[in-house]
Protein backbone atom coordinates (compact mmCIF):
# COMPACT_ATOMS: atom_id res chain seq x y z
CA UNK A 1 0.00 0.00 0.00
CA UNK A 2 0.98 3.62 -0.30
CA UNK A 3 1.33 5.44 3.00
CA UNK A 4 1.48 9.21 3.03
CA UNK A 5 2.38 10.98 6.25
CA UNK A 6 2.42 14.71 6.96
CA UNK A 7 2.80 15.65 3.32
CA UNK A 8 2.83 19.41 2.68
CA UNK A 9 3.86 21.19 -0.48
CA UNK A 10 4.39 24.74 -1.63
CA UNK A 11 4.95 26.15 -5.09
CA UNK A 12 6.64 29.48 -4.50
CA UNK A 13 4.79 31.09 -1.61
CA UNK A 14 1.52 29.34 -2.48
CA UNK A 15 0.61 26.35 -0.31
CA UNK A 16 -0.67 23.51 -2.49
CA UNK A 17 -1.01 20.63 -0.01
CA UNK A 18 -1.65 20.87 3.74
CA UNK A 19 -0.43 18.04 5.94
CA UNK A 20 -1.87 15.14 3.96
CA UNK A 21 -2.17 11.81 5.76
CA UNK A 22 -3.51 9.09 3.54
CA UNK A 23 -3.29 5.37 2.99
CA UNK A 24 -4.03 4.04 -0.48
CA UNK A 25 -5.04 0.39 -0.50
CA UNK A 26 -3.42 -2.22 -2.72
CA UNK A 27 -5.43 -4.04 -5.37
CA UNK A 28 -7.90 -1.22 -5.93
CA UNK A 29 -8.68 1.33 -8.56
CA UNK A 30 -8.32 4.60 -6.69
CA UNK A 31 -9.60 7.85 -8.22
CA UNK A 32 -8.51 11.29 -7.05
CA UNK A 33 -11.26 13.82 -7.72
CA UNK A 34 -11.78 17.46 -6.91
CA UNK A 35 -12.06 20.91 -8.46
CA UNK A 36 -9.28 22.67 -10.38
CA UNK A 37 -6.45 23.63 -8.06
CA UNK A 38 -7.41 21.08 -5.39
CA UNK A 39 -3.88 19.66 -5.40
CA UNK A 40 -4.72 16.24 -6.80
CA UNK A 41 -2.14 16.34 -9.58
CA UNK A 42 0.49 17.64 -7.17
CA UNK A 43 -0.29 14.81 -4.77
CA UNK A 44 0.01 12.25 -7.56
CA UNK A 45 3.21 13.80 -8.88
CA UNK A 46 4.74 13.72 -5.41
CA UNK A 47 3.88 10.05 -4.96
CA UNK A 48 5.30 9.40 -8.42
CA UNK A 49 8.54 11.27 -7.49
CA UNK A 50 8.04 13.64 -10.42
CA UNK A 51 8.39 16.49 -7.91
CA UNK A 52 10.86 16.54 -5.02
CA UNK A 53 9.30 16.03 -1.58
CA UNK A 54 9.38 19.17 0.53
CA UNK A 55 7.85 17.93 3.71
CA UNK A 56 6.43 14.62 4.83
CA UNK A 57 7.01 11.03 3.94
CA UNK A 58 5.72 8.71 1.23
CA UNK A 59 6.14 4.97 1.32
CA UNK A 60 5.18 2.64 -1.49
CA UNK A 61 4.93 -1.03 -0.54
CA UNK A 62 7.43 -0.38 2.22
CA UNK A 63 9.88 1.52 -0.01
CA UNK A 64 10.61 4.97 1.31
CA UNK A 65 10.33 7.32 -1.63
CA UNK A 66 13.06 9.66 -0.45
CA UNK A 67 15.72 7.00 0.06
CA UNK A 68 14.94 4.36 -2.58
CA UNK A 69 16.91 4.64 -5.84
CA UNK A 70 14.74 5.82 -8.72
CA UNK A 71 15.54 2.74 -10.82
CA UNK A 72 14.23 0.51 -8.02
CA UNK A 73 11.05 2.59 -7.80
CA UNK A 74 10.57 2.14 -11.55
CA UNK A 75 10.03 -1.57 -10.85
CA UNK A 76 7.36 -0.75 -8.27
CA UNK A 77 5.38 1.92 -10.06
CA UNK A 78 4.74 3.16 -13.56
CA UNK A 79 3.80 6.77 -14.06
CA UNK A 80 2.03 8.80 -16.67
CA UNK A 81 2.12 12.55 -16.15
CA UNK A 82 -0.06 15.13 -17.79
CA UNK A 83 2.32 16.39 -20.43
CA UNK A 84 2.17 13.54 -22.85
CA UNK A 85 3.41 15.50 -25.82
CA UNK A 86 6.61 13.80 -26.90
CA UNK A 87 8.94 15.62 -29.24
CA UNK A 88 10.90 12.50 -30.11
CA UNK A 89 10.30 10.86 -33.42
CA UNK A 90 9.77 7.31 -32.23
CA UNK A 91 7.61 4.59 -33.64
CA UNK A 92 4.70 3.50 -31.44
CA UNK A 93 6.21 0.07 -30.78
CA UNK A 94 9.57 1.64 -29.89
CA UNK A 95 7.95 3.93 -27.32
CA UNK A 96 6.02 1.07 -25.76
CA UNK A 97 9.24 -0.94 -25.77
CA UNK A 98 10.89 1.65 -23.54
CA UNK A 99 8.35 0.69 -20.89
CA UNK A 100 10.39 -2.47 -20.36
CA UNK A 101 13.66 -0.59 -20.02
CA UNK A 102 13.65 -0.63 -16.19
CA UNK A 103 13.64 -4.43 -16.37
CA UNK A 104 16.32 -5.04 -18.98
CA UNK A 105 18.39 -1.82 -19.22
CA UNK A 106 18.97 -2.35 -22.90
CA UNK A 107 18.95 -6.14 -23.34
CA UNK A 108 15.32 -7.19 -23.87
CA UNK A 109 14.40 -10.80 -23.18
CA UNK A 110 11.48 -12.73 -24.69
CA UNK A 111 9.32 -11.87 -21.67
CA UNK A 112 9.94 -8.20 -22.34
CA UNK A 113 8.91 -8.51 -25.97
CA UNK A 114 5.79 -10.37 -24.93
CA UNK A 115 4.84 -7.64 -22.47
CA UNK A 116 5.22 -5.05 -25.23
CA UNK A 117 3.04 -7.08 -27.59
CA UNK A 118 0.37 -7.45 -24.90
CA UNK A 119 0.39 -3.74 -24.18
CA UNK A 120 0.09 -2.87 -27.87
CA UNK A 121 -2.77 -5.32 -28.13
CA UNK A 122 -4.51 -4.00 -25.01
CA UNK A 123 -4.68 -0.50 -26.47
CA UNK A 124 -5.55 -1.49 -30.01
CA UNK A 125 -2.24 -0.17 -31.25
CA UNK A 126 -1.39 -3.13 -33.48
CA UNK A 127 -2.17 -1.30 -36.71
CA UNK A 128 -0.22 1.77 -35.55
CA UNK A 129 2.88 -0.01 -34.29
CA UNK A 130 5.18 1.18 -37.07
CA UNK A 131 3.83 4.73 -37.22
CA UNK A 132 5.85 7.66 -35.90
CA UNK A 133 4.44 9.43 -32.84
CA UNK A 134 4.52 12.77 -34.62
CA UNK A 135 2.39 11.38 -37.41
CA UNK A 136 -0.57 10.13 -35.36
CA UNK A 137 -3.31 11.99 -33.50
CA UNK A 138 -3.03 13.29 -29.93
CA UNK A 139 -5.38 10.61 -28.63
CA UNK A 140 -3.47 7.85 -30.41
CA UNK A 141 -0.18 9.13 -29.01
CA UNK A 142 -1.77 9.19 -25.58
CA UNK A 143 -2.78 5.56 -25.95
CA UNK A 144 0.78 4.71 -26.99
CA UNK A 145 2.01 6.45 -23.88
CA UNK A 146 -0.46 4.56 -21.72
CA UNK A 147 0.60 1.31 -23.33
CA UNK A 148 4.17 2.13 -22.35
CA UNK A 149 3.20 2.47 -18.68
CA UNK A 150 1.23 -0.78 -18.94
CA UNK A 151 4.20 -2.56 -20.46
CA UNK A 152 6.27 -1.52 -17.47
CA UNK A 153 4.32 -4.20 -15.62
CA UNK A 154 4.57 -2.68 -12.14
CA UNK A 155 2.29 -3.36 -9.18
CA UNK A 156 1.33 0.29 -9.07
CA UNK A 157 0.13 2.49 -11.90
CA UNK A 158 -0.08 6.22 -11.29
CA UNK A 159 -1.92 8.22 -13.92
CA UNK A 160 -2.51 11.95 -14.06
CA UNK A 161 -5.71 12.64 -16.01
CA UNK A 162 -5.24 9.81 -18.49
CA UNK A 163 -8.58 10.52 -20.15
CA UNK A 164 -7.42 13.84 -21.63
CA UNK A 165 -7.51 13.66 -25.42
CA UNK A 166 -9.47 10.42 -25.41
CA UNK A 167 -12.91 10.13 -26.98
CA UNK A 168 -15.80 8.43 -25.18
CA UNK A 169 -15.14 4.95 -26.51
CA UNK A 170 -11.44 5.09 -25.70
CA UNK A 171 -12.10 6.62 -22.27
CA UNK A 172 -14.44 3.79 -21.41
CA UNK A 173 -12.01 1.26 -22.83
CA UNK A 174 -9.17 2.68 -20.76
CA UNK A 175 -11.16 2.62 -17.53
CA UNK A 176 -12.21 -0.93 -18.33
CA UNK A 177 -8.56 -1.92 -18.91
CA UNK A 178 -7.62 -0.38 -15.58
CA UNK A 179 -10.45 -2.24 -13.85
CA UNK A 180 -9.35 -5.51 -15.48
CA UNK A 181 -5.82 -4.91 -14.36
CA UNK A 182 -7.02 -4.41 -10.81
CA UNK A 183 -9.56 -7.24 -10.65
CA UNK A 184 -7.78 -9.70 -12.93
CA UNK A 185 -4.17 -9.40 -11.86
CA UNK A 186 -4.45 -7.73 -8.48
CA UNK A 187 -2.54 -4.64 -9.48
CA UNK A 188 -3.18 -1.20 -8.02
CA UNK A 189 -4.09 1.94 -9.90
CA UNK A 190 -4.19 5.52 -8.69
CA UNK A 191 -5.56 7.98 -11.19
CA UNK A 192 -6.56 11.62 -11.23
CA UNK A 193 -9.94 11.78 -12.91
CA UNK A 194 -11.43 15.02 -14.07
CA UNK A 195 -14.80 13.73 -15.12
CA UNK A 196 -16.45 12.46 -11.94
CA UNK A 197 -18.64 9.94 -13.71
CA UNK A 198 -15.66 7.88 -14.80
CA UNK A 199 -14.72 7.65 -11.13
CA UNK A 200 -18.34 6.85 -10.29
CA UNK A 201 -18.48 4.06 -12.81
CA UNK A 202 -15.12 2.42 -12.28
CA UNK A 203 -13.33 3.42 -9.08
CA UNK A 204 -13.23 1.11 -6.05
CA UNK A 205 -12.02 3.87 -3.80
CA UNK A 206 -12.41 7.61 -4.23
CA UNK A 207 -10.36 10.36 -2.63
CA UNK A 208 -11.98 13.79 -2.88
CA UNK A 209 -9.69 16.79 -2.50
CA UNK A 210 -10.24 20.50 -2.20
CA UNK A 211 -7.90 23.37 -1.36
CA UNK A 212 -4.97 21.05 -0.70
CA UNK A 213 -6.84 18.89 1.78
CA UNK A 214 -8.65 15.58 1.66
CA UNK A 215 -12.33 16.19 2.28
CA UNK A 216 -13.75 12.71 1.79
CA UNK A 217 -12.54 9.24 1.08
CA UNK A 218 -14.15 5.85 0.58
CA UNK A 219 -16.16 3.77 -1.90
CA UNK A 220 -18.11 5.57 -4.62
CA UNK A 221 -21.44 5.25 -2.79
CA UNK A 222 -20.21 7.09 0.29
CA UNK A 223 -18.18 9.81 -1.41
CA UNK A 224 -20.31 10.59 -4.43
CA UNK A 225 -23.28 12.04 -2.59
CA UNK A 226 -25.09 15.26 -3.43
CA UNK A 227 -23.87 16.87 -0.22
CA UNK A 228 -20.18 16.02 -0.68
CA UNK A 229 -20.10 16.84 -4.38
CA UNK A 230 -22.01 20.12 -4.10
CA UNK A 231 -19.58 21.26 -1.42
CA UNK A 232 -16.62 19.94 -3.35
CA UNK A 233 -17.40 21.75 -6.60
CA UNK A 234 -19.29 24.76 -5.15
CA UNK A 235 -22.20 24.10 -7.45
CA UNK A 236 -25.41 22.19 -6.85
CA UNK A 237 -25.05 18.65 -8.02
CA UNK A 238 -27.59 15.88 -8.33
CA UNK A 239 -26.73 12.23 -8.01
CA UNK A 240 -28.83 9.62 -9.74
CA UNK A 241 -28.07 5.96 -10.38
CA UNK A 242 -27.12 4.14 -13.53
CA UNK A 243 -25.93 0.54 -13.94
CA UNK A 244 -26.13 0.27 -10.13
CA UNK A 245 -23.50 2.97 -9.71
CA UNK A 246 -23.89 6.67 -8.86
CA UNK A 247 -24.45 8.95 -11.85
CA UNK A 248 -23.51 12.56 -11.24
CA UNK A 249 -25.50 15.32 -12.94
CA UNK A 250 -25.55 19.03 -12.78
CA UNK A 251 -28.09 21.51 -14.03
CA UNK A 252 -27.47 24.02 -16.76
CA UNK A 253 -29.44 26.93 -15.23
CA UNK A 254 -30.15 28.69 -18.49
CA UNK A 255 -32.41 31.08 -16.64
CA UNK A 256 -29.47 32.25 -14.54
CA UNK A 257 -27.40 33.48 -17.51
CA UNK A 258 -25.96 36.92 -16.83
CA UNK A 259 -25.85 36.32 -13.07
CA UNK A 260 -22.44 36.66 -11.38
CA UNK A 261 -20.07 33.69 -11.54
CA UNK A 262 -21.25 31.38 -8.73
CA UNK A 263 -19.41 31.33 -5.44
CA UNK A 264 -19.66 28.74 -2.71
CA UNK A 265 -21.90 30.97 -0.63
CA UNK A 266 -24.36 31.25 -3.50
CA UNK A 267 -25.31 27.59 -3.29
CA UNK A 268 -28.64 28.52 -1.69
CA UNK A 269 -29.68 30.36 -4.84
CA UNK A 270 -29.80 27.13 -6.77
CA UNK A 271 -32.47 24.81 -5.45
CA UNK A 272 -31.55 21.20 -6.00
CA UNK A 273 -34.86 19.85 -7.14
CA UNK B 1 16.19 -1.21 -45.70
CA UNK B 2 19.02 -3.70 -46.15
CA UNK B 3 19.47 -2.58 -49.75
CA UNK B 4 19.71 1.03 -48.59
CA UNK B 5 22.36 0.14 -46.02
CA UNK B 6 24.34 -1.69 -48.70
CA UNK B 7 24.14 1.28 -51.08
CA UNK B 8 25.20 3.70 -48.35
CA UNK B 9 28.09 1.45 -47.35
CA UNK B 10 29.22 1.16 -50.96
CA UNK B 11 29.05 4.94 -51.35
CA UNK B 12 31.17 5.46 -48.27
CA UNK B 13 33.69 2.92 -49.55
CA UNK B 14 33.88 4.64 -52.94
CA UNK B 15 34.38 8.02 -51.26
CA UNK B 16 37.14 6.52 -49.14
CA UNK B 17 38.90 5.07 -52.18
CA UNK B 18 38.53 8.36 -54.02
CA UNK B 19 39.95 10.18 -51.02
CA UNK B 20 42.98 7.90 -51.05
CA UNK B 21 43.48 8.62 -54.75
CA UNK B 22 42.97 12.39 -54.87
CA UNK B 23 45.48 14.99 -53.74
CA UNK B 24 48.12 17.47 -54.80
CA UNK B 25 50.80 14.83 -55.30
CA UNK B 26 50.06 12.48 -58.16
CA UNK B 27 50.43 8.83 -57.34
CA UNK B 28 49.59 5.65 -59.14
CA UNK B 29 47.79 3.29 -56.82
CA UNK B 30 48.62 0.34 -59.08
CA UNK B 31 52.35 1.03 -58.96
CA UNK B 32 52.69 0.48 -55.20
CA UNK B 33 56.24 1.79 -55.19
CA UNK B 34 57.99 3.52 -52.31
CA UNK B 35 56.74 6.98 -53.27
CA UNK B 36 53.14 5.83 -53.52
CA UNK B 37 53.32 4.05 -50.20
CA UNK B 38 54.90 7.08 -48.57
CA UNK B 39 52.16 9.41 -49.82
CA UNK B 40 49.48 6.91 -48.87
CA UNK B 41 50.70 6.08 -45.39
CA UNK B 42 51.93 9.52 -44.38
CA UNK B 43 49.30 11.73 -45.97
CA UNK B 44 46.33 10.22 -47.78
CA UNK B 45 45.38 7.52 -45.29
CA UNK B 46 45.79 9.75 -42.20
CA UNK B 47 43.80 12.47 -43.90
CA UNK B 48 41.03 10.12 -44.94
CA UNK B 49 40.84 8.60 -41.48
CA UNK B 50 40.88 12.05 -39.89
CA UNK B 51 37.96 13.16 -42.06
CA UNK B 52 35.98 9.98 -41.39
CA UNK B 53 36.56 10.16 -37.64
CA UNK B 54 35.75 13.86 -37.47
CA UNK B 55 32.57 13.54 -39.52
CA UNK B 56 31.33 10.55 -37.56
CA UNK B 57 32.17 11.99 -34.14
CA UNK B 58 30.70 15.41 -34.88
CA UNK B 59 27.46 13.94 -36.20
CA UNK B 60 27.09 11.71 -33.13
CA UNK B 61 27.90 14.67 -30.86
CA UNK B 62 25.09 16.45 -32.69
CA UNK B 63 22.63 13.70 -31.81
CA UNK B 64 23.76 13.84 -28.21
CA UNK B 65 23.44 17.58 -27.75
CA UNK B 66 20.09 17.57 -29.53
CA UNK B 67 18.74 15.01 -27.11
CA UNK B 68 20.24 16.82 -24.10
CA UNK B 69 18.45 20.07 -24.93
CA UNK B 70 15.53 18.41 -26.75
CA UNK B 71 15.89 20.66 -29.70
CA UNK B 72 16.74 19.71 -33.25
CA UNK B 73 18.16 23.05 -34.27
CA UNK B 74 21.42 22.90 -32.36
CA UNK B 75 24.72 21.27 -33.11
CA UNK B 76 28.02 20.98 -31.25
CA UNK B 77 29.21 23.94 -33.35
CA UNK B 78 26.34 26.25 -32.36
CA UNK B 79 26.38 25.75 -28.59
CA UNK B 80 29.52 27.69 -27.71
CA UNK B 81 31.37 24.41 -27.25
CA UNK B 82 34.06 24.90 -29.88
CA UNK B 83 34.75 28.48 -28.85
CA UNK B 84 35.03 27.40 -25.20
CA UNK B 85 37.52 24.73 -26.21
CA UNK B 86 39.53 27.38 -28.03
CA UNK B 87 39.38 29.56 -24.91
CA UNK B 88 40.74 26.72 -22.78
CA UNK B 89 43.49 26.01 -25.26
CA UNK B 90 44.38 29.68 -25.41
CA UNK B 91 44.57 29.82 -21.62
CA UNK B 92 46.98 26.88 -21.51
CA UNK B 93 49.04 28.34 -24.31
CA UNK B 94 49.42 31.58 -22.38
CA UNK B 95 49.81 30.18 -18.88
CA UNK B 96 51.78 27.00 -19.52
CA UNK B 97 53.13 27.13 -23.06
CA UNK B 98 55.38 24.12 -22.50
CA UNK B 99 52.56 21.82 -21.36
CA UNK B 100 52.40 18.49 -23.23
CA UNK B 101 49.69 18.04 -25.81
CA UNK B 102 47.48 15.84 -23.62
CA UNK B 103 47.38 18.53 -20.93
CA UNK B 104 46.28 21.01 -23.59
CA UNK B 105 43.59 18.62 -24.77
CA UNK B 106 42.29 18.09 -21.26
CA UNK B 107 42.21 21.85 -20.69
CA UNK B 108 40.36 22.34 -23.97
CA UNK B 109 37.88 19.57 -23.09
CA UNK B 110 37.25 20.97 -19.61
CA UNK B 111 36.69 24.45 -21.00
CA UNK B 112 34.36 23.00 -23.64
CA UNK B 113 32.46 21.23 -20.87
CA UNK B 114 32.10 24.45 -18.91
CA UNK B 115 30.85 26.22 -22.05
CA UNK B 116 28.35 23.45 -22.78
CA UNK B 117 27.17 23.50 -19.16
CA UNK B 118 26.62 27.25 -19.44
CA UNK B 119 24.65 26.71 -22.65
CA UNK B 120 22.49 24.05 -20.99
CA UNK B 121 21.87 26.29 -17.99
CA UNK B 122 20.71 29.08 -20.32
CA UNK B 123 18.52 26.74 -22.34
CA UNK B 124 16.87 25.34 -19.20
CA UNK B 125 15.59 28.83 -18.43
CA UNK B 126 14.06 29.37 -21.86
CA UNK B 127 10.36 28.75 -22.44
CA UNK B 128 9.96 25.23 -23.83
CA UNK B 129 7.60 26.18 -26.62
CA UNK B 130 9.92 28.74 -28.17
CA UNK B 131 11.89 26.22 -30.20
CA UNK B 132 13.95 28.80 -32.06
CA UNK B 133 15.27 30.53 -28.93
CA UNK B 134 17.59 27.61 -28.24
CA UNK B 135 19.71 27.91 -31.39
CA UNK B 136 19.66 31.71 -31.06
CA UNK B 137 20.95 31.45 -27.49
CA UNK B 138 23.65 29.08 -28.75
CA UNK B 139 24.71 31.46 -31.50
CA UNK B 140 24.86 34.40 -29.09
CA UNK B 141 26.89 32.40 -26.58
CA UNK B 142 29.25 31.19 -29.33
CA UNK B 143 29.63 34.78 -30.50
CA UNK B 144 30.44 36.11 -27.05
CA UNK B 145 32.97 33.41 -26.18
CA UNK B 146 34.43 33.66 -29.67
CA UNK B 147 34.99 37.39 -29.27
CA UNK B 148 36.59 36.89 -25.87
CA UNK B 149 39.00 34.43 -27.47
CA UNK B 150 39.72 36.82 -30.33
CA UNK B 151 40.26 39.74 -27.96
CA UNK B 152 42.67 37.86 -25.71
CA UNK B 153 44.51 36.50 -28.74
CA UNK B 154 44.76 39.98 -30.20
CA UNK B 155 46.19 41.32 -26.94
CA UNK B 156 48.90 38.67 -27.00
CA UNK B 157 49.55 38.70 -30.71
CA UNK B 158 48.20 35.16 -31.11
CA UNK B 159 45.46 35.89 -33.65
CA UNK B 160 47.00 33.77 -36.36
CA UNK B 161 47.32 30.87 -33.97
CA UNK B 162 43.72 31.14 -32.83
CA UNK B 163 42.44 31.57 -36.37
CA UNK B 164 43.34 27.96 -37.15
CA UNK B 165 40.76 26.86 -34.57
CA UNK B 166 38.00 29.37 -35.07
CA UNK B 167 38.08 29.81 -38.84
CA UNK B 168 36.65 27.17 -41.09
CA UNK B 169 38.41 23.92 -40.46
CA UNK B 170 40.36 21.99 -43.03
CA UNK B 171 42.38 18.81 -43.35
CA UNK B 172 45.24 19.80 -45.65
CA UNK B 173 47.63 19.87 -42.70
CA UNK B 174 46.82 16.34 -41.59
CA UNK B 175 49.71 13.92 -41.81
CA UNK B 176 50.58 10.81 -39.80
CA UNK B 177 51.35 11.83 -36.24
CA UNK B 178 49.11 14.89 -36.28
CA UNK B 179 45.63 13.53 -36.22
CA UNK B 180 45.68 10.50 -33.93
CA UNK B 181 43.89 12.28 -31.09
CA UNK B 182 40.82 12.16 -33.28
CA UNK B 183 40.59 8.47 -32.44
CA UNK B 184 39.67 9.60 -28.94
CA UNK B 185 36.81 11.60 -30.46
CA UNK B 186 35.78 8.43 -32.26
CA UNK B 187 35.85 6.54 -28.96
CA UNK B 188 33.69 9.23 -27.37
CA UNK B 189 31.15 8.71 -30.15
CA UNK B 190 31.26 4.98 -29.49
CA UNK B 191 30.64 5.67 -25.80
CA UNK B 192 27.58 7.72 -26.79
CA UNK B 193 26.31 4.80 -28.82
CA UNK B 194 26.65 2.46 -25.86
CA UNK B 195 24.35 4.78 -23.92
CA UNK B 196 21.99 5.34 -26.86
CA UNK B 197 18.88 4.10 -25.04
CA UNK B 198 19.55 6.47 -22.18
CA UNK B 199 19.81 9.45 -24.50
CA UNK B 200 16.65 8.35 -26.30
CA UNK B 201 14.76 8.09 -22.99
CA UNK B 202 16.14 11.43 -21.84
CA UNK B 203 14.74 13.10 -24.92
CA UNK B 204 11.28 11.77 -24.06
CA UNK B 205 11.18 14.37 -21.28
CA UNK B 206 11.97 14.51 -17.56
CA UNK B 207 8.65 13.01 -16.62
CA UNK B 208 9.00 9.88 -18.72
CA UNK B 209 12.68 9.51 -17.88
CA UNK B 210 11.92 9.66 -14.15
CA UNK B 211 9.04 7.23 -14.55
CA UNK B 212 11.37 4.75 -16.20
CA UNK B 213 13.86 5.14 -13.37
CA UNK B 214 16.53 6.92 -15.39
CA UNK B 215 18.50 9.44 -13.39
CA UNK B 216 18.83 12.23 -15.91
CA UNK B 217 21.80 13.83 -14.21
CA UNK B 218 24.18 10.98 -14.96
CA UNK B 219 23.07 10.84 -18.58
CA UNK B 220 23.40 14.61 -18.92
CA UNK B 221 26.93 14.46 -17.58
CA UNK B 222 27.88 11.66 -19.93
CA UNK B 223 26.40 13.57 -22.85
CA UNK B 224 28.30 16.70 -21.96
CA UNK B 225 31.55 14.77 -21.74
CA UNK B 226 30.96 13.28 -25.20
CA UNK B 227 30.04 16.61 -26.82
CA UNK B 228 32.89 18.47 -25.16
CA UNK B 229 35.60 15.92 -25.87
CA UNK B 230 34.55 15.60 -29.50
CA UNK B 231 34.39 19.37 -30.00
CA UNK B 232 37.64 20.06 -28.21
CA UNK B 233 39.57 17.44 -30.14
CA UNK B 234 38.13 18.44 -33.50
CA UNK B 235 38.63 22.17 -32.96
CA UNK B 236 42.22 21.77 -31.85
CA UNK B 237 43.18 19.23 -34.49
CA UNK B 238 41.48 20.56 -37.63
CA UNK B 239 39.45 23.65 -36.63
CA UNK B 240 35.73 24.38 -36.60
CA UNK B 241 33.69 22.13 -38.84
CA UNK B 242 30.20 23.58 -39.22
CA UNK B 243 26.84 21.95 -39.96
CA UNK B 244 27.79 18.24 -39.81
CA UNK B 245 26.52 17.90 -36.24
CA UNK B 246 23.40 19.86 -37.10
CA UNK B 247 22.10 18.52 -40.40
CA UNK B 248 23.11 14.86 -40.34
CA UNK B 249 21.10 13.97 -37.19
CA UNK B 250 18.12 15.84 -38.64
CA UNK B 251 18.18 14.00 -41.94
CA UNK B 252 18.58 10.62 -40.26
CA UNK B 253 15.77 11.36 -37.78
CA UNK B 254 13.43 12.17 -40.68
CA UNK B 255 14.12 8.89 -42.36
CA UNK B 256 14.42 6.46 -39.47
CA UNK B 257 13.28 8.33 -36.37
CA UNK B 258 14.88 8.80 -32.97
CA UNK B 259 15.49 5.24 -31.89
CA UNK B 260 19.08 6.19 -31.23
CA UNK B 261 20.41 2.71 -30.74
CA UNK B 262 19.55 1.97 -34.36
CA UNK B 263 20.19 5.42 -35.74
CA UNK B 264 23.53 6.41 -34.22
CA UNK B 265 25.59 4.12 -36.52
CA UNK B 266 23.72 5.59 -39.49
CA UNK B 267 24.33 9.10 -38.18
CA UNK B 268 28.03 8.33 -37.80
CA UNK B 269 28.28 6.94 -41.32
CA UNK B 270 26.29 9.88 -42.68
CA UNK B 271 28.53 12.42 -40.96
CA UNK B 272 31.65 10.65 -42.20
CA UNK B 273 30.28 10.47 -45.74
CA UNK B 274 29.13 14.09 -45.86
CA UNK B 275 32.42 15.42 -44.56
CA UNK B 276 34.47 13.23 -46.85
CA UNK B 277 32.39 14.24 -49.88
CA UNK B 278 32.85 17.92 -49.01
CA UNK B 279 36.57 17.45 -48.40
CA UNK B 280 36.89 15.77 -51.79
CA UNK B 281 35.02 18.60 -53.48
CA UNK B 282 37.43 21.02 -51.80
CA UNK B 283 40.39 19.05 -53.09
CA UNK B 284 39.11 18.72 -56.64
CA UNK B 285 37.60 22.15 -57.45
CA UNK B 286 40.90 24.07 -57.72
CA UNK B 287 43.28 21.16 -58.03
CA UNK B 288 46.14 21.18 -57.03
CA UNK B 289 45.07 23.94 -54.60
CA UNK B 290 42.45 23.33 -51.92
CA UNK B 291 39.32 24.98 -50.63
CA UNK B 292 38.87 24.37 -46.86
CA UNK B 293 36.21 21.77 -46.17
CA UNK B 294 34.63 24.19 -43.67
CA UNK B 295 33.93 26.60 -46.52
CA UNK B 296 32.41 23.91 -48.71
CA UNK B 297 30.30 22.74 -45.77
CA UNK B 298 29.23 26.31 -45.10
CA UNK B 299 27.57 26.29 -48.51
CA UNK B 300 26.35 22.69 -48.68
CA UNK B 301 25.29 22.62 -45.01
CA UNK B 302 23.34 25.87 -45.15
CA UNK B 303 21.49 24.67 -48.25
CA UNK B 304 20.55 21.42 -46.51
CA UNK B 305 19.57 23.35 -43.40
CA UNK B 306 17.33 25.69 -45.39
CA UNK B 307 15.68 22.69 -46.96
CA UNK B 308 15.11 21.21 -43.49
CA UNK B 309 13.60 24.49 -42.26
CA UNK B 310 11.19 24.71 -45.16
CA UNK B 311 10.09 21.12 -44.82
CA UNK B 312 9.62 20.89 -41.07
CA UNK B 313 8.87 17.60 -39.39
CA UNK B 314 5.78 17.59 -37.20
CA UNK B 315 7.88 18.54 -34.18
CA UNK B 316 10.90 20.79 -34.05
Amino acid sequence: MIRINGLSHHIGPAPILHDINLTLPRGKLVALIGPNGAGKSTLLRLIARLEPLQRGRVEIDGLDLASTPTERLALAMAVMGQQTQIASRLRVAELVGFGRWPHHQGRPRPADREAVENALEAFGLGPLRHRFLDEISGGQAQRAHLAMTFAQGTDWLLLDEPLNNLDMAHSRALMARLAELVRGSGRSVVTVVHEVNYAAAWADHIVAMKGGRIVAEGPADTVLTEQVLSDLYDTPIEVSRHDSRPLVLHHHWHDQLGAPYPKASDADRFPLH
Amino acid sequence: MKARVAVAGLLLLLLTLASLGVGAASIDLRAADGWTLLVLMESRLPRTLAVLLTGAALAVAGVVIQSLVRNRFVGPDTAGTGESAALGLLAVTLLAPAAPIWVKMIAASLAAMAGTALFMAIVRRLPVREVMLVPIAGLILSGIIGSVVTWIAWQHDLLQFVATWLMSGEFSGVIAGRYELLWVAGLAALLAWSAADRFAILSLGDQVATGLGLSSRGVMRLGMVVVSVVSALVVTTVGMIPFVGLVVPNIVARIMGDNLRASIPVVAAGGAGLLLACDLIGRILRHPYEIPVGTILGIVGSLIFLWLLYRPAAHG
